[in-house]
Parts: C-alpha cells; sequence; structure tokens
C-alpha cells in the first residue's frame, strides 16, 4: 500500500529531531509561509477551499468554507484548538510534541489568509510536553523573525499566544475554548450566534481550527489545492490521522487514506484484536461516537460520509476497539460517566440526564438493574437526544449530552440481551464467568491516556526518549 | 425599527395562524397569542439564556421541524410552532423529569409552595410520576449568602436568574455559578457575602424556594394571604409594590413590574422596610406630657389640649408666632389638609416639608421641563449630579445603569466621590465638597470638552440634587442652568431623597408654595380664597428659619408632622436646641424620637399599610396607595386630627374623607385637575403624571450664585446619606437597622498614611458645628484631600454642612 504520509512524514523520516526548527527548515520549512504573504486572501482561501480538507477536530467542516464565513469586522482572530479531550483520541499530542513548526506555519498561513494579527493556541492542561514543545517553537519562530512584529520582514505583525486549559473537555466546544479564553466560565455559548467566524473571541471573527487541520494547511499550499485534493482518490480527500486503541495488538497513531474498510483498519494496521479474540464492538470516532458492530459494519469505508450513513461519525478519528470480554454496560457506563463528569452544567437535561444515565448503569453493572432499568434508560436518553439518533435531535445546548446517549444505542440496538443478562443475573456475566474483577472496558474509554505503543508497520514512533527535553 | 411602523410576520402555532411582531421572540409571541410556553430561565426584564430547556417546541422554518428553545429564537415569517406534538411534549416532559430528580420536594415547608412556577409547570406540563430512584444531591440547608437572603442548594434549578440579576441589572455580581455538571451550585464568593442592596430581587425571581427572605421565612402560606398593591415610599421613585399581609401583620412587599417606574424590582430597603409598622414601639394611643412624663389619653382630651394653645398663641401673637415642620412622609390628601391646616386654622406659611438639605422649593416642584423616568431610556446624554443614586435613589439607579448600560445612553456622573454608577459612566467627575461651584464654572469654561460635547446631544436628561452637604442647593441651580444653556432638548429630574416630598411641596408644604405648583402671592392666594378664606400671602420662614424663630422666640408654637429635624437636620444641634426652646410642640408621629419627645402632645399617626390616599413621585407620578389592616390602638390618619384640631381653634377645615380631600384637591390645585381616585385605580399599576395638561404655573428659574470658598489646603468634609441609616422607620426595622455603617468615617490610603492612622482606628473629626469621634475605614473611593462621613448613622455625631474638618487620631 503506497499511502503518502503529509502530516506526520517528518517525524516519521526524522524521529529524532523532527520537532526541531533546524530539521523543520531543512525539510522545507516556513517556505509556505514566505509565500503566503505575496498572496491575497482570496487566493489562500480559494486554495484551500480547491484542496477540500475537511476541519479534523470532528465536526468536518470543510475548512475553506469556514474560512469564507468570516465576518468583515476587524480585528479578527486565530484559535487553534489544541483541547484534544476526546477519550481515545491522541493524535494532536503527537503532531504538538513531534512536529510543532509544522502547525506553527499552518497557523501563519491561515493567519495571513484571515487578516488576523493575534492567535492562540488553547492546549488542554493535561499536556505539558506537548505545551513545552509549542511553547519553544514559537519562541524559535519569535528569535528567526517568523512571528512578531515584521515577520519575515514584511510589514505583516502576527503574535501567537499559548494558553493552556484547566481540565474542562467542554472546552474543545469551540465556544466553550473562546468563553474559557476570554476568562469566563467554560461554558458553550448560546446560539445564534451560530459560528464564531461572525462573531467569536470578544465577539469579534474568529477562525477557530483543530492542530491537525492547521498541520495540513502548508502543504495544501505546498503541493496545490488541486494536487492536495487528488492525492488520494477516495470518498474523503487528503490523508487522516487515526488514533487507535483498545483491544488491537497494534494501538497507536496512524496516517492513513480514506481508502481502508473498517475490516483492514483493525485487522491489518492494528494487527487483529488482542489475544486473537473476537471483535464485538468498536468506536468509530471518540468516544461521542455510536458505535459500530462487526456484522453490520466491518466491511464500510473509513470515511465521513459512509460513518453517517451508518448513523455515526469518523469525529476526532479516534477507534477504541473492544474484544469479546468487553462488557458492554461497563463499557457504555464508563463513557456515560465522563461524559457526566464534564458536563458543564448548564442545561437542564446534560446536567441532571446524563447523572442519571450514570446512576442507572452503574446500577445495572453493580447486580441491582432493574427489568425497567433498559427502557428507562432508552427513554432518559430520548430526553437529551430525541429518538436517539446521530446527528441528534438534542434537548441541549451542544452535543455533549447527546454524546452521552451514544452508547446507549448501541445497547438498545445490539446489546438489549447482555444488559437483561446483568438484570437476571443480579451482576455483570463477565465478572461472574471469570472470577477476575479486572476492568473489562478499554482504558482509553475513560479519557485515560493514549496506549501510544512503537508498531511495526506505519505506526508513529512514540516520544517518550527524544533529546533534548527536559525531564523536569 | 427604522420606519417607525412595526411589522407584522405571520406565524402558525398548533394549526392556528397569528399575526406577530416581527422580531419579538417566540415565547412571548406565542404567549400573546395565547398560548403559554413553559419557563423557568426566561424573565421578560433580563437577556434570555436559554439554559432551562423547558421551553423547547417543535419549529419548522422550512427545512423540517427543529428542537428549538422559544426564548432565543425570534419569530420569522411562515414560522410553523407545534406546542402539542409529541416531540415537543416528550421534551418538555423529560426537562421537567430532570428537574425534579434532583428537587427536594419539600414543599410542604417551602416558602414558595403555592406560588411556585416548578410546581405549577410540572402540573401543566410535567409527566405526572417521577421515576428517580436514585438518591438525591445533598447540600447543606439553608446558607445565608447575606444579612437577608438565604440560599437552599438542593431546591436550586439552575436557572440563571439571581445570577443574571446581579451581573446585569444591579451590577453587583456577588453571587455565582461553581463547580460544574451536576454538582454546580449557586455561591457567593469566599469572604464576599451578597452584600446587595437589591439582593431582595433574586428571591422575588427565584422561580422555586432557593432563595428566601429572612423577614419572611416560614411566616405565611401564600395562599393565606391578603393583598393591595401600593407604592414605596422608601424611595422617591414610588416603586409599585404589593403588601402582603397574614391575620393583619405585613410579612412583606413584592415589587410589581411597570414599564413607568421600577421594573419589578425593589431596593432591599424598599422590600424589607416593613418591621416598624409592627414596632412594640408603635403608638397606640394620643399622649399628653403631665408633669414631665408621657400619659395616654383619648382623642377628645388630646385635641382640647394641643389645639387651646396653639389657638391661644395664635389670638396672641399671629401666625407668624406658629410653624410647621414635615408631612413628607405621608399621603397627598394628609399633606393638604396639613398645608390648610397652617394656612387656614394657624394662619401662618411658616411650613416647610423639607430638612434643610434640599433644593428649593421652586425647583423641586416648579420645573416645567421635568423628564419622566422612561425618558431616560431615550436619552442620549444622561447627566447625574447629585446624590449617589445606588444609596439614595435605588429605582433611579437602576434605570439609568440600564440607559448607559443596554440602552447606548452616554453617563455623565459628577460626585465627590466614588458612586454605583462609575462603571458605566463614560465620564466621572470629581470634586472637594463645597467646591462644586467652580466644577460648574470649569464646565462653562470649556474645561471638559467631551462633557460638554456630550450635553450638546440632541436628547438630554440630566438628574441634579444635593451631592454633599456642604454643596447647598446653589450648585444645583447652577447644573441646571448649565445644562438648559447647552443645544439640545434637556429634561431635568430634581431629586430630593424624602419619600413623598414631591406630593407634600406640590400640595404647598413649603414656606413660598400653595396647592398645585402655585406661589405665594396675591394671585396665588386670589385664586384659593372661594376654598380656604383669608390665608396670609406673604411667604413664611423655611425649616432652618423656623428653627432660628423658635430659638429667637419669634416662634413660639411648633407642629411637627413625621419629621425628626434632630437626627435629620444637618445642623442636629440647631434643631435640638430650638426645639428646647420652643413653648409649644405639637407632634404627629408613628413613634417618640428624638424630636417628638420635646412635644406636649403627641398624636398617633398611621403608616401608609393603614389609610387610603395617593403620592407624587419624583417625576411628578401620582399613584393611589391601598389599606391593608387597621393601625394599633386608636390611631388616626393625620386629616382626621387636623380636622379635629381646626375645628378647635375655631377654623374648620371642613374635610371628611380622603377621597373627599382627593377631590378638593383637583379643585383647588391647577396641577392635579383631573386626577382622581377613579382614574389612579384604573391606572393602577402606573399612575398618571401630572399635570394631565397644559403646563404647571410655577416656572423655576435656576438662581447661580457664586458663594464657595476655595479651600487650598486641609482636608474636605464630604457628607452624604447611604440607603441605611437612623431614620426613625429604619431604626424599628431590626432586619434593616443592623445594615447601617454606624459611625464611620472613610479616608482615602493616603490621607491615612498623613494622619499616621490605621484601619479600625478612631478619628477625631471636628468641624465649626461639631465634633464627635469615627471609626475609619481606609477606602479607595473616597479621593484623597476628602474625608467621608454617612449621614445619621446609628451613634454618630452630626457634623454639621460646612467643608472644612480637622481630622485626628483620637486618644484610645
Amino acid at each position: 500500500m503506497s499511502t503518502p504520509l503529509v502530516v506526520t512524514k517528518r517525524m516519521t523520516e526524522y524521529p529524532s529531531d523532527s520537532h526541531t526548527i533546524a530539521r523543520y527548515e531543512a525539510t522545507g520549512g516556513y517556505e509556505q509561509a514566505k509565500r503566503a504573504l505575496g498572496m491575497t486572501r482570496d487566493e489562500l482561501v480559494g486554495e484551500v477551499k480547491t484542496s477540500e480538507l475537511l476541519g479534523r477536530g470532528g465536526a468536518a467542516f470543510p475548512a475553506g468554507v469556514k474560512w469564507g464565513f468570516l465576518a468583515p469586522e476587524r480585528p479578527a482572530y486565530l484559535v487553534v484548538n489544541a483541547d484534544e479531550s476526546e477519550p481515545g483520541t491522541f493524535k494532536d499530542r503527537q503532531l504538538l510534541e513531534r512536529d510543532p513548526h509544522q502547525m506553527i506555519e499552518g497557523m501563519i498561513i491561515t493567519a495571513i489568509a484571515n487578516e488576523a494579527h493575534l492567535a492562540f493556541i488553547y492546549i488542554r492542561g493535561e499536556y505539558p510536553k506537548p505545551a513545552r514543545r509549542t511553547q519553544r517553537a514559537i519562541e524559535e519562530a519569535y528569535q528567526n523573525g517568523y512571528l512578531g512584529r515584521g515577520i519575515f520582514g514584511s510589514d505583516y505583525d502576527l503574535d501567537i499566544v499559548v494558553h493552556l486549559g484547566a481540565g474542562a473537555y467542554i472546552c474543545g466546544e469551540e465556544t466553550a475554548l473562546i468563553n474559557s479564553l476570554e476568562g469566563e466560565r467554560g461554558e458553550p455559548r448560546l446560539k445564534p450566534p451560530y459560528f464564531p467566524a461572525a462573531k467569536g473571541l470578544y465577539m469579534k471573527p474568529t477562525i477557530v481550527n483543530n492542530v491537525e487541520t492547521m498541520s495540513n494547511i502548508p502543504h495544501i499550499l505546498e503541493m496545490g489545492g488541486e494536487a492536495y485534493r487528488d492525492l488520494v482518490i477516495a470518498l474523503d480527500t487528503g490523508t487522516y490521522m487515526i488514533s487507535l486503541s483498545g483491544h488491537v495488538k497494534r494501538p497507536g497513531n496512524y496516517e492513513l487514506p480514506h481508502t481502508l474498510s473498517w475490516r483492514e483498519l483493525i485487522y491489518d494496521i492494528g494487527g487483529g484484536i488482542r489475544d486473537d479474540k473476537e471483535l464485538k464492538a468498536w468506536i468509530p470516532g471518540g468516544a461521542s461516537a455510536p458505535w459500530f458492530v462487526p456484522d453490520e459494519h466491518l466491511d464500510l469505508i473509513v470515511a465521513k460520509e459512509a460513518c453517517a450513513l451508518a448513523g455515526s461519525m469518523l469525529g476526532s478519528g479516534a477507534v477504541v476497539v473492544m474484544d469479546e470480554d468487553t462488557c458492554m454496560v461497563r463499557a457504555a457506563e464508563r463513557i456515560v460517566r465522563f461524559f457526566s463528569h464534564e458536563s458543564c452544567g448548564q442545561c437542564t437535561p446534560c446536567r441532571e440526564g446524563t447523572t442519571w444515565m450514570e446512576m442507572i448503569l452503574r446500577r445495572i453493572d453493580e447486580g441491582a438493574g432493574r427489568p425497567v432499568d433498559l427502557d428507562l434508560l432508552i427513554d432518559v436518553s430520548d430526553g437529551i437526544s430525541v429518538g436517539l439518533q446521530w446527528p441528534p435531535k438534542m434537548t441541549t445546548i451542544c452535543p455533549l449530552g447527546p454524546s452521552a446517549v451514544s452508547p446507549i444505542i448501541a445497547l438498545r440496538d445490539y446489546f438489549r440481551d447482555e444488559v437483561q443478562r446483568h438484570v437476571d443475573l443480579g451482576g455483570c456475566p463477565f465478572e461472574l464467568k471469570s472470577g477476575e474483577t479486572r476492568a473489562r472496558a478499554p482504558s482509553s474509554l475513560a479519557g485515560a491516556g493514549p496506549e501510544v505503543r512503537g508498531g511495526s508497520t506505519g505506526s508513529i514512533p512514540s516520544d517518550r526518549e527524544s533529546a533534548g527535553e527536559g525531564s523536569s | 425599527m427604522t420606519s417607525g411602523q412595526p411589522e407584522f410576520v405571520t406565524i402558525t402555532i398548533d394549526g392556528r395562524e397569528h399575526q406577530v411582531l416581527s422580531g419579538e421572540m417566540l415565547i412571548t409571541a406565542a404567549e400573546d397569542s395565547g398560548t403559554y410556553i413553559p419557563r423557568f430561565c426566561w424573565h421578560p426584564r433580563m437577556t434570555p439564556v436559554g439554559m432551562c430547556r423547558v421551553c423547547i417546541v417543535e419549529v419548522d422554518t422550512g427545512r423540517g421541524p427543529a428542537l428549538i428553545p422559544a426564548c432565543m429564537n425570534p419569530v420569522s415569517d411562515g414560522m410553523v410552532v407545534a406546542t402539542q406534538s409529541d416531540v415537543t411534549k416528550k421534551a418538555q416532559e423529560a426537562v421537567l423529569e430532570f428537574l425534579l430528580a434532583n428537587h427536594p420536594l419539600d414543599c410542604p415547608v417551602c416558602d414558595k409552595g403555592g406560588e411556585c412556577p416548578l410546581q405549577d409547570q410540572a402540573l401543566s406540563h410535567g409527566p405526572g410520576e417521577s421515576r428517580f430512584v436514585e438518591i438525591k444531591r445533598n447540600y447543606e440547608k439553608p446558607i445565608p449568602i447575606s444579612d437577608l437572603v438565604l440560599l437552599d442548594r438542593e431546591r436550586c434549578i439552575l436557572c440563571d436568574r439571581c445570577t443574571r440579576f446581579s451581573r446585569e441589572i444591579s451590577g453587583d455580581p456577588l453571587i455565582e455559578f461553581f463547580d460544574r455538571g451536576n454538582k454546580t451550585q449557586v455561591n457567593t464568593f469566599p469572604d464576599h457575602p451578597f452584600a446587595s442592596y437589591f439582593s431582595g430581587n433574586t428571591v422575588q425571581l427565584c422561580p422555586v424556594g432557593a432563595l428566601t427572605a429572612g423577614p419572611y421565612r416560614f411566616r405565611a402560606r401564600p395562599w393565606d394571604l391578603l393583598k393591595v398593591v401600593s407604592s414605596s415610599l422608601f424611595d422617591t421613585a414610588h416603586p409599585r409594590i404589593e403588601v402582603h399581609a397574614s391575620q393583619n401583620e405585613i410579612v412583606r412587599y413584592t415589587g410589581v413590574d411597570n414599564d413607568a417606574t421600577n421594573h419589578g424590582w425593589l431596593s432591599d430597603k424598599a422590600r424589607f422596610g416593613f418591621e416598624y409598622i409592627h414596632s412594640e414601639d408603635r403608638l397606640g394611643a394620643p399622649l399628653v406630657r403631665r408633669k414631665g412624663v408621657y400619659e395616654a389619653t383619648d382623642w377628645a382630651e388630646a385635641i382640647d389640649v394641643a389645639a387651646d394653645r396653639l389657638g391661644l398663641i395664635r389670638d396672641e401673637s399671629g401666625g407668624d408666632a406658629l410653624a410647621v415642620i414635615g408631612g413628607a412622609h405621608g399621603t397627598n390628601e394628609d399633606a393638604y389638609a396639613l398645608s390648610k391646616f397652617a394656612r387656614v386654622a394657624l394662619g401662618t406659611n411658616n411650613v416647610d416639608c423639607r430638612l434643610g438639605d434640599s433644593l428649593s422649593s421652586h425647583f423641586l416642584a416648579g420645573t416645567v421641563d421635568r423628564a419622566t423616568i422612561g425618558q431616560l431610556d431615550d436619552a442620549d446624554t444622561i447627566l447625574v449630579w447629585g446624590p449617589d443614586l445606588k444609596e439614595e435613589h435605588p429605582t433611579l439607579y437602576l434605570r439609568v445603569r440600564r440607559a448607559a448600560q443596554e440602552l447606548g445612553a452616554e453617563l455623565v456622573v459628577v460626585h465627590p466621590r466614588a458612586t454605583g454608577l462609575d462603571d458605566v459612566a463614560f465620564r466621572k467627575l470629581t470634586y472637594r465638597p463645597g467646591e462644586g461651584f467652580d466644577l460648574v464654572q470649569a464646565l462653562d469654561d470649556g474645561r471638559y470638552p467631551d462633557v460638554i460635547e456630550a450635553l450638546d446631544a440632541d436628547n438630554v436628561v440630566a438628574l441634579i440634587g444635593i451631592a454633599s452637604h456642604a454643596d447647598g442647593p446653589h450648585v444645583a441651580e447652577a447644573v441646571a442652568a448649565l445644562v438648559r444653556a447647552r443645544r439640545g432638548r434637556s429634561d431635568l429630574l430634581p431629586l430630593n431623597s424624602r419619600a413623598n416630598t414631591y406630593g407634600a411641596l406640590d400640595m404647598g408644604l413649603a414656606p413660598d408654595l400653595l396647592p398645585g405648583r402655585v406661589g405665594v402671592s396675591q394671585e396665588g392666594v386670589g385664586r384659593l380664597r372661594d376654598h380656604w378664606g383669608e390665608v396670609p400671602s406673604v411667604p413664611g420662614r423655611d425649616t432652618a428659619g423656623i428653627l432660628e424663630g423658635l430659638i429667637s422666640g419669634e416662634i413660639r408654637g411648633l407642629l411637627l408632622v413625621g419629621a425628626d429635624p434632630v437626627r435629620d437636620f444637618p445642623i442636629p444641634a440647631l434643631a435640638e436646641e430650638a426645639l428646647e426652646a420652643a413653648e409649644w410642640v405639637v407632634a404627629i408621629d408613628l413613634f417618640i424620637t428624638d424630636s417628638t419627645r420635646h412635644a406636649e402632645v403627641i398624636l398617633p399617626a398611621e403608616t401608609f399599610t393603614e389609610k387610603e390616599g395617593t403620592v407624587t413621585n419624583v417625576e411628578g407620578r401620582v399613584q393611589k396607595l391601598n389599606n391593608i389592616r387597621p393601625g394599633p390602638g386608636q390611631t388616626r390618619p393625620d386629616w382626621a386630627m387636623l380636622d379635629d384640631l381646626a375645628h378647635r381653634i375655631g377654623a374648620p377645615l371642613g374635610l371628611s374623607s380622603a377621597e373627599a380631600i382627593s377631590k378638593e384637591i383637583s379643585t383647588v390645585a391647577p396641577a392635579y385637575v383631573g386626577v382622581s381616585w377613579d382614574l389612579l385605580e384604573w391606572e393602577a399599576r402606573d399612575g398618571v403624571v401630572v399635570p394631565l395638561e397644559g403646563e404647571s404655573q410655577l416656572a423655576h428659574i435656576p438662581v447661580a450664585v457664586a458663594t464657595d470658598g476655595k479651600r487650598e489646603n486641609g482636608l474636605s468634609l464630604h457628607v452624604a446619606r447611604t440607603m441605611y441609616d437612623d431614620g426613625v422607620r429604619l431604626r424599628h426595622s431590626p432586619s434593616l437597622s443592623r445594615l447601617a455603617l454606624g459611625p464611620v468615617v472613610l479616608v482615602n490610603p493616603l490621607d491615612a498614611t498623613a494622619l499616621d492612622a490605621v484601619p479600625g482606628d478612631s478619628l477625631r473629626l471636628v468641624t465649626v458645628s461639631g465634633e464627635g469621634r469615627f471609626e475609619m475605614v481606609v477606602d479607595e473611593g473616597t479621593p484623597a484631600g476628602t474625608v467621608y462621613v454617612p449621614f445619621n448613622q446609628p451613634g454618630a455625631t452630626a457634623l454639621g454642612i460646612d467643608s472644612a474638618v480637622e481630622a485626628e487620631v483620637a486618644d484610645a
């Protein structure tokens, strides 16, 4: 398989120093940013539109279209969302740690395209190392005159500020992120206004893009929008980073084209199920996404539309694989507990509903489930996400509450019997069978750190022992 | 709306088409069309937040049905709304079930039970059963978040009403959401209690019983309450209130939403100022002093004793030897009776409802270009030159804050120190007390071009009063002249902070005024002759003049009506000396006070909850008050006592009832023509602004006199009123009296250093007219060179009206 690597090319080829400005410039870095200074907004936005680059934060909104929405009022701001908090997702972390200049160059180009002179990177507080690397890279860029007053000797000023989050998942939602940047409570803003591109940071036009999206921008400029679009002939353009975790033999980050089926992803790229067990279910796009099961979804293509037609999403590219020994009730409980913990508390259905769901699931898991509980669970879910479908018909302000409902869709559609067995047995059948009490849900579900392992084929090497990094 | 013509759009609600105002929120458009959509967080006077989600309805705007909150989405043409569809009902029932899941359901012991939106809407829009079998959230309950308000977080449904109110309406965001998710809770910041002058509004706003008021807790069930509409006299805007009584006891006031004045909001003083009504110290019988001791007696004897001596003085020394102070706390009908009593029965123009700290009577009553409160909403520029509105005029404070913050008015604030409005002002000027006139001059000379430019706007509203006792009324006159001379239209609100002063002045309770905004003159007297007979036509003495007359002996007899000059006159020592010197004092009051204890006869009065009548507010708005309980013992309305006294003196007034007096007022007083109780009961919410037709006959012409003595060295004394002080009614309202500041002096840190004083030190302050000890509070809001002493605080000595003050650390 001749998959062209784009955003992970440098870190794959130069694993020891891909994060340094020396290596970045030695491999053609910052040339596109210089070029962008000579281009008009229309030209830059046009290139990105042509590339059909889809936003990599989870919503897969076309990046060029978003830029086109920027309201004429100035100042405009650029905000890069590096609050990578979706359980199972750890790709932005790698991009920040291993190739921060690539993202910074993307930011410079994006800022020029959107006439922003102040940009922010909002990095989740649990990412100290990515934040340090990013901060250092920004300092290097300042020293070289790529940031600050008159970048690259032009008359264009651009400053980038790194801001660390304080541990709230909801701050990955772009309007909550903006509130948080402003020093307000991290709560999603009420709509309308619908887009930060109209009214965002300080109620000024703001472009909010993801780290991976930014990292693609220099490449789009380098190869041209058209060439980027045609790089891989597939359902979606370009390449896509997948964070593969759970019960596979080779978990890790992979940059892939959209030509693979789930079967190929799990069995070829991931090396199959650990201990050669049976595949039971997987989450195709982060904890928010409704689950897939082998009987129905294994031969679908890993692409946006194909996922949407099957009632789920590719989201943030977090694929979590669950084997036959996984307790679906506990897996669901882990996810619901996560969302209930992360609910901002602003709107009633999410604040009260997700907590209630968590309580019901825990009761079933602990053996105190009642025959009515699954239907109650479904009905409570229905009050948050009417009809339990994806994309959700939500009663909430933002999709966090409906995300908690996603695993319930699987319980309703595929695992009703398993829930019933919990109720009938007065406990978890898996626990009773094995006599063990180990957690039978992948740890990445609960927002635990990535299970990054060095893979032999295509997995991007991890970065535990990089040179030049302080160990404080 | 640029065209001025409202535009209508057609929407369909549950299959029926309605024409509704374009741009209106769906929740109100539906309600106006007869469909009630449930709500908790939505409030008509605050920004919608869409948090509770119970107003969610299925709406199709052409792209298929979607669930949207009706409080956040304006109507658009062709919108199809389904409030009864399965999806809508499911969503609304789900939200109600969610809200009830963790609600303690302690309704039997909850103040809100019976008037609770959560109860009501659970019934009308809820699922009817709870399936929640888990353990509910637990919090310590309740916790006091201020001296007046308690918070029960278990009952709270997190609707953001109280927090939003403190943030966007009152401008003191001392309560906020803490924590997140299911643990989200409203609370105060550590060491910062909810010390807001408007905290009580949150209790009324709360859609559940999470916020309760200390003075009302557990005192009544809502369905047992007797209610009448009235107006608060603790605020010169006369915010509209409902008085709630249980078993003849007033248990609370609630704000009534009206467009004209208060939008439903009340200051805590106006909301909780009712305990004095039931005070054990209230007078229930007439008192006559015998051998130095007051003895309760019957009305016949009290009237005889009081009147005979007054009559004797009049016969011996003429009406000029008699005087009347007070009348600002009663109704217009009482004030009219008092005005008539003074002129007809006593034969004197020595009448004043003001206490020496006010603007001129002609300014207060005769401002022809008087603004209405509502005009603040349309003003381009608002000038506040006078008292700190937050302290003395809370309703105006909220309206000015809203105009500046929400409606785009440019606000200019002038005051000797920090005020509650500074944060929304586009320009704030301070000056040393006593040097206000210099600042007017400086403005006139173009020293502050941005302020002058703002005052040259098309539409200016100026609120003018006396900022500091040292200023005197002449600064305000100069400000009025300055504002009127600018380019655009200007309207003025002359400020006075005493209850019904405006009504009292309109009834002629000033030495140079007659009822209906008419000056004392041959012409004015001529008009009255048919009704009142012969009355004096030369202006009498104001309160200061009366006090001096009492000391010199030119005035022998005094009638004190609801006035306490010994506490309230800026130079209390003068008042004390005058009352001591007086030969014969008769008082009408609720209590024995430092002033009324000088009276030989004290007649027990009624509060505004015990009698009917009308009052007139700062903008000239007349509203009706209604009685809800009998007064204690033998109390009577003022007019009835005055009629008896006059009868005994031999000059009957012919007063038979408050309503009859009101009719007489509308005949006698030109500004009140056409004002009847029928009209006011019809306009129960807003009242009417007088004059209904034509212009007032009085026309205030500002008299600008430069009298400032510029002081180069030394400290300047700023004396001004605060919301809570040692006024008679507050002193007898325990919940509020403990909120008074006490004897304090606020000093800038630089001055504190210069004085070698630390917070808590006792400072000795000396002026021409007094000296006293005050606890020093270091305060950045008071400019260096100025020291601020709140007026009439419990335990404080008054320092007079001179701005020069010496300060030093007192010996321990």
